[in-house]
């Protein structure tokens, strides 16, 4: 037995509203492409059109206001059957709050249809101007005529790269103009002009429809891309993102008995975050546990870089640092986010670039040209000058880190050896 | 999982356990817009994920989270504070539609914009209270890397048993600081089972014809039952209803859903110490504090034990009933409002209740220790 589309004669519009002609046309023009109702997922939202659903056979999805052709392209992403129709009812004012749905869907020229019921006012709320409605159109909120444009939703969507736009009269039969829509591959879009009876034709007392279209300049047409509809091209897949964490060897050893705070801080650019890594991974090949974060501007790559770590031969609950036992300060930039910590400082040890100036602190304090192996590489030198003089970690550890993870060829590792072998 | 690498550390951040979990529990999507402190999980799940889409905006993500959900997939995505405030009213349609999806937001320090880099517990409140007719939505709260691995894909189960939008609640010094951890101690996931409408009833399907409080779920991809899916009031047909008894029910079942299955997804460790009057109430990053804090207090004899509540809504009744077996109880949360204790007493906080907070700083042991102590 041949289902309908639509399971009643009787809409639920007010009398002479455009919107029941869509509803019939629309299921005109499925039964034309001999589509089964259970074959379409209309898509409504809130506004006049979205009484509708009721009404329908098919699959129905009622959602928020303006947003059915987001809710829409969700479904078309979902499936690829070709067999599958999705048409998406949304009203002026929905296509008002949910332009950039619009613009989305026929950008990405997702398989579905959007059909605009487009009668220039809010009808649900009250007859308010909505961003479709013409210049010199009454409305309750523009008693003398919308003084601005409305939006070319046509012109907007097909720039935007949809296959298929038109905009139609909503009078007698459009059934045709529909289906070509609805068999459209990629995404269409159908502008049906009309008059809302209750309150556009109150308030435009003898304009008709004809008339407001030929004043808007926004007259009917079609408008085409030749672009292929959307297909999921997704980029190389991981099929497990553990199973891409290196394992680190346990190969070296600390005598670090308690844990220990420290910060690594210097100029966006000159291997902070590098470093720490370097510290990180050799502490964990030396029997340590480890946490790291970074601190930087928004603008990554201008002003201070600064990692916090912490170490200890045990498992690392809290990781928050105040005022570390340690600070290996590279630049300015670095100084000057971390002066106060400096500072604060009532023992351990402030590892600080001789260029620097040294800010008071109770901290023991070494000072050495880090940034003589050119300042990209002055905080790699440092965490090594560290290793070296603190004694935590092994350089080794770190050597074999660089080594592991095959940065050797991109740091000059000769010119830090060479640098660190003059460390007294 | 890497039995043969047994003890071996690696160095890794939680965003990308959060996201290995929930790809193994069967998240089909992650639909992503950028924001910190969210990136990290914006980026393995372009990885990871089966489908990853970019959205323009927040409001997009959730309705683009929603088509897919209605099409029987599961979707997930990570925000902050900022993005997730366009989300609510999508969310809410979701909740209202029973389309499973989770939500990790990830807590930075507002209001507004606040400070995007700088971590915060300060959404607690909003979560409670983000469904029009406080309804509550299921939030779970990671406390530990290990919770990283354990709560997404439980979410995620969640979600589909019990047809919401699950939140998973975190924040940015979980989620972006890395640690030394061993990956072989991670227990299995299991992949959720989804269950459907038996296709072979001839019956008229209704979909929100509820069993065990929950409807059977059919997508709008098939062909065989009419599907309706409302975000407006709606009756067990999903037809819009203005106040009928039978929308009403049904409007009135989404809350009890959630409140009356509250028993299969209620987590929480509680240590305790014998003798104990002092109870330490802390979740998300500050539970790391209150680890340190308990070890130091146990270690100068002081009796005190810890609760780490990991579903957070709706409130498990056994939290009052745990706390209020105890003659001190000391909340810490990093936030200036002690939401937490608001959530479960409202302004009338028991007065052996005390409080540290913060705010743009995480709360350290020492805070917790002293307010022990005090």
């Amino acid at each position: 037995m041949k289902v309908p589309f639509l399971n009643t004669d009787t809409l639920p519009y007010c009398k002479g509203c455009g919107h029941s002609l869509i509803a019939k046309n629309t299921a005109k023009a499925l039964e034309k492409l001999n589509y089964q109702p259970l074959d379409v997922i209309m898509v409504t939202d809130i506004g006049c059109h979205g009484i509708i659903d009721k009404c329908l056979n098919t699959h129905t999805v009622h959602g928020l206001h303006g947003r059915s052709t987001a809710l829409g392209a969700g479904i078309s992403f979902a499936t690829d059957d070709p067999g599958k129709k999705i048409i998406v009812f949304i009203g002026d004012g929905g296509s008002t709050i949910g332009l950039q749905h619009i613009m989305e869907a026929s950008r990405l020229n997702l398989n579905m249809t959007v059909v605009v019921h487009n009668n220039y006012l809010y009808g649900m709320t009250g007859g308010q101007t909505s961003g479709l409605t013409p210049t010199g159109f009454n409305t309750t909120t523009s008693f003398d005529g919308n003084p601005f444009e409305g939006y070319d939703i046509c012109a907007l969507s097909h720039t935007a790269g949809a296959a298929y736009v038109s905009r139609i009269m909503g009078i007698c039969d459009f059934s045709d103009n529909l289906a070509i829509a609805f068999s459209t591959k990629g995404f269409s879009l159908v502008e049906v002009l009309e008059i809302c009876p209750s309150y556009g034709m109150k308030l435009n007392p003898r304009r008709k429809l004809a008339e407001i279209v030929e004043s808007s300049g926004r007259k009917p047409g079609e408008w085409t891309n030749n672009r292929e509809p959307y297909e999921l091209h997704q980029g190389q897949k991981n099929q497990d993102l553990l199973a891409t964490l290196p394992l680190i060897k346990k190969g070296f050893k600390s005598y670090l008995k308690k844990p220990l705070s420290m910060v690594v801080s210097g100029s966006a650019g000159e291997g902070v975050q590098l470093s720490a890594g370097l510290i990180s991974k050799a502490a964990i090949s030396s029997g340590l546990h480890i946490s790291q974060k970074g601190s930087y501007p928004v603008t990554v790559g201008v002003g201070f870089s600064t990692a916090e770590l912490n170490l200890s031969p045990g498992h690392i609950n809290f990781h928050g640092i105040n005022v570390p036992d340690m600070i290996i300060v590279t630049s300015q930039d670095g100084l000057a986010h971390n002066r106060k910590r400096i500072e604060a400082m009532k023992s351990g040890k402030v590892f600080i670039d001789s260029s620097l100036e040294v800010p008071q602190t109770g901290a023991d304090v070494i000072r050495y040209d880090f940034r003589s192996v050119g300042e990209r590489n002055a905080s790699v030198f440092a965490v090594f000058f560290w290793a070296l003089k603190s004694g935590i970690i092994s350089t080794e550890s770190l050597f074999k880190v660089i080594q592991d993870e095959g940065k050797g060829d991109k740091l000059p590792m000769d010119k830090i050896k060479d640098a660190l072998s003059k460390v007294k | 999982m890497q039995e043969n690498k047994k003890g071996m550390q690696t160095l890794t951040d939680a965003s990308r356990l959060i996201i290995e979990s929930m790809a193994r529990a069967g998240a089909d999507a992650f639909i992503g817009y950028p924001i910190t402190p969210a990136n990290l999980l914006y980026l393995y799940g372009s990885q990871r994920m089966p489908l990853m889409l970019a959205a323009p905006d927040e409001i997009t993500t959730l309705q683009w989270m929603s088509g897919l959900a209605a099409a029987g997939k599961i979707p997930v995505t990570a925000t902050s504070f900022p993005g997730y405030a366009l989300m609510i009213e999508s969310i809410n349609m979701a909740y209202m539609m029973e389309l499973p999806m989770v939500i990790v937001l990830v807590q930075r320090l507002g209001p507004a914009t606040g400070t995007a880099t700088c971590g915060a517990q300060g959404d607690l409140s909003l979560l409670r209270g983000q469904i029009s007719g406080g309804h509550p939505l299921p939030v779970l709260c990671t406390s530990s890397f290990r919770d990283c691995w354990t709560l997404p894909a439980k979410a995620l189960e969640l979600a589909v048993n019990l047809r919401t939008p699950v939140v998973l609640l975190t924040s940015k010094e979980m989620v972006m600081t890395s640690k030394s951890f061993d990956i072989s101690v991670l227990p299995e996931i299991e992949k959720v089972e989804r269950k459907y409408y038996d296709m072979k009833c001839d019956g008229k399907y209704k979909p929100y014809k509820p069993t065990d409080w929950v409807p059977d779920f059919l997508p709008v991809t098939q062909s065989k039952h009419q599907v309706r899916i409302n975000a407006s009031t709606h009756d067990q047909l999903g037809l819009l209803q203005h106040s009928t008894e039978e929308a009403m029910n049904n409007t009135r079942r989404l809350e009890e859903k959630i409140v009356k299955r509250a028993h299969e997804y209620t987590w929480y460790e509680l240590d305790e110490m014998q003798e104990a009057n002092t109870l330490v109430v802390a979740y998300g990053i500050t539970t790391a504090a209150a680890k340190d804090a308990l070890g130091q207090l146990r270690a100068e004899g002081e009796k005190v034990s810890l609760l780490i509540p990991k579903t957070l809504i709706p409130v498990p009744e056994v939290y009052a009933e745990i706390m209020d077996s105890y003659s001190k109880v000391v909340v810490a949360e990093e936030n200036i409002n002690n939401q937490f204790s608001e959530l479960l007493y409202g302004v009338r906080k028991p007065r052996n209740h005390r409080f540290v907070g913060s705010m743009g700083k995480m709360i350290t042991p020492q805070q917790i220790i002293e307010e022990v102590k005090a």
